[in-house]
C-alpha cells in the first residue's frame, strides 16, 4: 500500500482552544494549515471549562486592568511564573474575548449590554467572561465556526473548502519528524483504519493540552495522556517545572464512575460554601500568612462580601486551588470527611433554587442525573482531582517556539511558565487564547524564512517500524493493565501529598512499567482498536511520569502544586530555579536552571512587603533585573 | 456490590456483523459506558467505542441503547430493570465503520454548508452592547454538544439515504435560528435559505429531535417552527409578493 502523505506550511497537533487559535493566526498569515487531532472536530477538552476566561476589561469593576490581572497571576503561582508570559497575557487578554466576540460568541451581558464578568479564586475583582457554566464550550464552539468562516472563504476564492485548512480527526500522531536538526513534518495513523499518514511541514505547533489520564483521578478525559509532552521531549525539546500538577479542589467523589469529574469553581464564586462532616465552615482555618489581608477570617465579613466586595475581605473559599485542595485533603485525612471520603460544598441553603439553575445549569444537570441529587436542596459532596499540568514544554513566550528545536512552537496546557507553580481557575481559557495566536504568528514567521526540508525515507521508516511493533509481539503485557498500574503508582507516590521515599519508589516503579511496555502486544487488527492506540497514549504517559517524579524529587519544598510533607513551607531560595526535563532516548534527565527575574517595572508594581514574602534579601536589593 | 449484567453489543464493521452476549460486573451508579469500558478491558481489548469527556458535555459517546439514540455517559445502568439485558449498537442514520463507531462526516459537511456568522463591519472589538434577554435565544442553541442524536433519530433521513443530500437536519436548523436570531449578525435571508437549500420543508414537526435531545434544546418548538412560521410569512406574504411583482416589473 502507498503511505498516504500531505504537505502543509503550519501542522497543528490538537484541535482545542490553543490549537485553534493557532491555526486561525496562521491561515489569516497566508499560509496553509493541517489541523490534528485524535477525537471528532469540537470534542476537545476544552469544551470542560467551565467557568469562564480571565481577562481584564473592567465591565463589573473599573478598579481592573492588567497589572492587577498580573499580579494576581503571580501570586497564584508564587512567583514561579515567567513573567513574560503572564505579562503578556493579562495585557492581551481583553482582546482576545472581544475578538471572539466579532466571530460570533455570546457571553452573558451586563446590565449595560457590556460582556458580564464574575468572580473566580485569587482574582481580586469579577473578571471571568462568561456563558453560564459552559464557557469552554462557547470557545471551541466559536473557533470551530471560525475555521468553518475561513474555510468558506477558501471555497470562493479557490473552488475548494479545504485548499488551505483541512482538519484531519480520529487521527493519531506518534512522532514529530525532524531533519538536519529542524522540524520537517509529523508521522501517525488514523484511528479509524489504522492506516498511517505522513505530514511534511516546516512548522509543528504543539497544543495537546494535559497529562491527567497518567493519575487515577482526573477531571480529564481520556485524551490528556501527555502526547505533547512527550512528542516534544522525543524531539528534543524541554519540559519546564513539572512537578507542578494542579489538584482541583472539587471533584466529584460518588458515585464512583464519575470520581473525579469536575464541579467548576463557580459554585464557590456564586456564594457555594465547604463544609465538614461536623457541619465546621473549615476554610477558615486555612488562610495563609501570604494571603491573611485578603481573606475574611469570619463568617460575617465573608458573607458580607458578595454584597459589597469594596469594604469587605473575600471568602476563604476563594483562595488559590492549592490552597483549598490541601485544605480538604486535610479535613478528611483528620477523619472529618464525608461518609464517600469528601466533604460538602453546599449552595443549596444561601442561593434560591431557580438562581441556582439559571447560574450553574450545568451542575445542575450532572448531579441530578450523574449522582441523583438536587444541589438546589442538598449538599454535593467533593473532593481533590487531578485537574492541570502548570508544568509543559519550554518555550520562548513572544514567540511560543519551543527552546532547543527550530520549527516546533507550543500553545495552552502543553506549554510551560505561565501558570508558575499553580494556575488561578479563568486564566486557562484566555492563555489558550493568547499564546495560542502567538504561536500562529510565531509559526507564520519562522516558516516565511524556512528552506525546503523534505522528510527522508529513513526517517518514514523508523517511524513505521514503530507503529508496527505491538502487533508484531506474541503474548506480552496488556496496555489496560499497565496503564491502570502507573494510575496507582502516580495518585499513591507522586499525588497530591509527597515524600522523598515514596518519590524514589515511583521512580523505580514507573521504570519497571516502562520496561515491561516494551512488551506490550496488542490483539486484533489495525481497524479502530482501541488496545492498539492506548500502547502509544502509554509510552507517552510513562514519560510525562517520569518527568514528573523526577522533577518532585529535587524540589525541596512545598509551593503550588507540589507540596512535599517532608518540606513543608515554601522556601525563598528555590523560587529562584526551574526545572527542566529533557530526555537522552533512554531516560528523563532533570536540571535546575535559574528563572528570570522580574524587570525593573514589573518589578515596582508589587509592595515591596508582598515581594519579601517570596524574594531573598539579595534579589529584592537588586529590585528588578534592569 | 458489583452483580452481573447481561449485555447485548453490535460488533462488525461496513461489511459484516451482529449481536454478541456477554456478561460483564456491573457497579452501584455505574452508567451505560462505563460497563462497555470494562468489556474493553477484560473481554473485548479491540472493541472500539467513541467516547471522551464522560460527563455528557462532549456529545462523543452517541449510541442507541435498547433502539433509542442516547449518550452512554449519561445513561444510569440503574435505569433498566435487574433482569433486563441491556442491547447496544451503532448510530442507525449513519454508516458503520466498526462496532459502536459510525462515521459522521455528513454532519460535519453540512455544518460546513451553512453561512458563517457575519460581525457588523463598523463595530470594532469590544464595541458590542446586547441585552441578556436577546443573547438567550440564541445562546439556547449554542448549548448544542455536537453529539448528532437528533440527527441520528430524524426520520427524514434515518431510513432514507436519499434525502441526506438536501436535508440539513435539526443540528443545523438550531444552528442557523441561532444565527438568525443573534443580535448582531448582518448576514440576511437566513430563514429564506434554511427553506431552499437546508430543507427545512421537510421536517414535519414530529418532535423526535426534542425528545432525544441530551441538553433539552426545545429544537422544534424554539427554532423549527418559529422559522417554518416566517418563511411562510415572507414567502406568502400578499403585501410582499405584490412588492416582487412590481419590481420584477421595474427591472423588466
Amino acid at each position: 500500500m502507498t503511505l498516504e502523505r500531505h504537505k502543509y506550511d503550519v501542522l497543528v497537533i490538537g484541535a482545542g482552544g490553543a490549537g485553534l487559535r493557532a491555526a486561525v493566526e496562521a491561515r489569516e498569515a497566508g499560509l496553509s494549515v493541517a489541523i490534528i487531532c485524535k477525537s471528532l472536530f469540537g470534542k476537545a477538552h476544552t469544551v470542560m471549562a467551565e467557568g469562564g476566561a480571565a481577562a481584564s476589561m473592567g465591565n463589573v469593576n473599573d478598579n481592573d486592568n492588567w497589572m492587577v490581572h498580573f499580579r494576581d497571576t503571580m501570586r497564584g503561582g508564587k512567583f514561579l511564573n515567567h513573567y513574560r508570559m503572564a505579562e503578556l497575557h493579562a495585557k492581551e487578554a481583553p482582546d482576545r474575548i472581544w475578538e471572539l466576540e466579532t466571530w460570533g460568541a455570546l457571553f452573558d451581558r451586563t446590565k449595560e449590554g457590556k460582556i458580564s464578568q464574575r468572580n473566580f479564586g485569587g482574582h481580586e475583582y469579577p473578571r471571568l467572561a462568561h456563558v453560564g457554566d459552559r464557557t469552554g464550550l462557547e470557545l471551541i464552539r466559536t473557533m470551530q465556526q471560525k475555521i468553518v468562516a475561513l474555510q468558506q472563504a477558501d471555497g470562493r476564492e479557490f473552488g475548494d473548502m479545504e485548499a488551505k485548512i483541512k482538519v484531519f480527526a480520529e487521527c493519531t500522531i506518534t512522532e514529530i519528524l525532524k531533519e538536519n536538526g529542524k522540524i520537517a513534518g509529523a508521522y501517525g495513523y488514523w484511528r479509524e483504519s489504522g492506516d498511517e499518514i505522513l505530514f511534511e511541514a516546516p512548522a509543528v505547533v504543539i497544543a495537546t493540552g494535559g497529562v491527567g489520564k497518567t493519575f487515577k483521578i482526573t477531571s480529564n478525559s481520556w485524551e490528556g495522556t501527555g502526547d505533547g509532552h512527550a512528542l516534544a521531549l522525543k524531539a528534543g525539546a524541554n519540559l519546564v517545572d513539572m512537578e507542578f500538577l494542579q489538584f482541583h479542589p472539587t471533584g466529584m467523589v460518588w458515585p464512583p464512575s464519575v470520581r473525579g469529574i469536575l464541579v467548576t469553581e463557580s459554585v464557590r464564586g456564586e456564594g457555594g460554601i465547604l463544609t465538614n462532616s461536623e457541619g465546621e465552615r473549615f476554610m477558615f482555618k486555612y488562610i495563609p500568612d501570604v494571603f491573611k489581608d485578603k481573606y475574611a477570617d469570619n463568617e460575617a465579613e465573608a458573607d458580607r462580601w458578595y454584597e459589597d466586595q469594596d469594604n469587605n475581605r473575600r471568602p476563604p473559599e476563594l483562595l488559590p486551588r492549592d490552597e483549598v485542595a490541601r485544605a480538604i485533603n486535610a479535613e478528611v485525612k483528620a477523619g472529618r470527611g464525608t461518609e464517600h471520603g469528601g466533604v460538602f460544598l453546599d449552595v443549596s441553603k444561601r442561593i434560591p433554587a431557580e438562581v441556582i439553575k439559571k447560574r450553574l445549569p450545568s451542575m445542575w444537570h450532572q448531579f441530578y442525573e450523574l449522582a441523583g441529587v438536587d444541589i438546589t436542596k442538598e449538599a454535593m459532596e467533593v473532593g481533590p482531582t487531578c485537574h492541570y499540568v502548570m508544568g509543559g514544554v519550554e518555550v520562548e513566550p513572544d514567540t511560543a517556539a519551543a527552546i532547543g528545536v527550530p520549527g516546533l512552537f507550543a500553545a495552552g496546557e502543553v506549554a510551560g511558565g505561565m501558570h508558575g507553580s499553580n494556575r488561578l481557575g479563568g486564566n486557562s481559557l484566555t492563555d489558550l487564547l493568547v499564546f495560542g495566536r502567538r504561536a500562529g504568528a510565531g509559526a507564520a514567521e519562522y516558516v516565511k524564512g524556512a528552506g525546503a526540508n523534505p522528510v527522508s525515507d529513513a526517517t518514514i521508516k523508523a517511524a513505521a517500524d514503530r507503529i508496527e511493533a505491538p502487533f508484531s509481539r506474541q503474548g506480552g503485557e496488556n496496555s489496560y493493565s499497565l496503564h491502570a498500574e502507573l494510575q496507582e503508582v502516580t495518585h499513591n507516590l507522586v499525588g497530591i501529598i509527597r515524600t522523598r521515599t515514596e518519590i524514589e519508589e515511583a521512580i523505580a516503579k514507573i521504570a519497571d512499567i516502562r520496561a515491561r511496555s516494551k512488551n506490550v502486544a496488542v490483539a486484533g487488527g489495525r481497524k479502530f482498536n482501541p488496545g492498539f492506540h492506548l500502547a502509544f497514549d502509554l509510552d507517552n504517559m510513562l514519560l510525562v511520569a517520569e518527568s514528573t517524579a523526577k522533577s518532585a524529587l529535587l524540589r525541596e519544598e512545598s509551593r503550588g502544586g507540589h507540596t512535599r510533607d517532608d518540606f513543608p513551607g515554601m522556601n525563598n531560595k528555590w523560587r529562584q530555579v526551574n526545572h527542566i526535563s529533557s530526555f537522552d532516548g533512554n531516560q528523563v534527565n532533570v536540571k535546575a536552571q535559574p528563572l528570570p527575574m522580574l524587570p525593573k517595572e514589573l518589578f515596582d508594581l508589587f509592595d515591596i512587603h508582598e515581594l519579601e514574602k517570596y524574594m531573598t534579601p539579595e534579589e529584592i536589593a537588586k529590585g528588578g533585573s534592569n | 456490590m458489583a452483580r452481573k449484567l447481561n449485555l447485548r453489543i453490535w460488533r462488525g464493521d461496513a461489511t459484516d456483523g451482529g449481536l454478541k452476549d456477554v456478561q460483564v460486573d456491573v457497579n452501584e451508579g455505574e452508567v451505560v459506558l462505563d460497563v462497555i469500558h470494562r468489556v474493553q478491558a477484560t473481554q473485548m481489548g479491540d472493541l472500539a467505542v467513541r467516547w471522551n469527556c464522560k460527563a455528557g458535555k462532549c456529545g462523543s459517546c452517541s449510541m442507541e441503547i435498547n433502539g433509542k439514540p442516547r449518550l452512554a455517559c449519561m445513561t444510569q445502568v440503574a435505569s433498566f430493570d435487574e433482569n433486563e439485558t441491556i442491547t447496544v449498537t451503532p448510530l442507525r442514520a449513519f454508516p458503520v465503520i466498526k462496532d459502536l463507531v459510525t462515521d459522521v462526516s455528513f454532519n460535519y459537511k453540512k455544518a460546513m454548508e451553512v453561512p458563517a456568522y457575519e460581525h457588523p463591519k463598523e463595530l470594532a472589538p469590544g464595541e458590542a452592547r446586547m441585552e441578556q434577554i436577546d443573547v438567550e435565544r440564541s445562546q439556547e442553541f449554542r448549548k448544542c454538544i455536537e453529539c448528532f442524536l437528533c440527527q441520528d433519530v430524524c426520520h427524514v433521513i434515518r431510513d432514507h439515504e436519499e434525502n441526506k443530500k438536501s436535508f440539513a437536519g435539526p443540528r443545523f436548523f438550531i444552528r442557523i435560528a441561532e444565527l438568525d436570531m443573534h443580535p448582531l449578525d448582518t448576514l440576511k435571508n437566513r430563514k429564506r435559505k434554511a427553506q431552499e437549500e437546508h430543507g427545512i420543508g421537510m421536517c414535519n414537526i414530529t418532535k423526535c429531535c426534542t425528545e432525544v435531545c441530551p441538553e433539552h434544546i426545545k429544537i422544534t418548538d424554539n427554532a423549527i417552527i418559529p422559522m417554518k412560521e416566517r418563511v411562510v410569512d415572507i414567502k406568502y406574504d400578499p403585501a410582499r409578493m405584490f412588492a416582487g411583482i412590481l419590481k420584477r416589473e421595474k427591472r423588466n
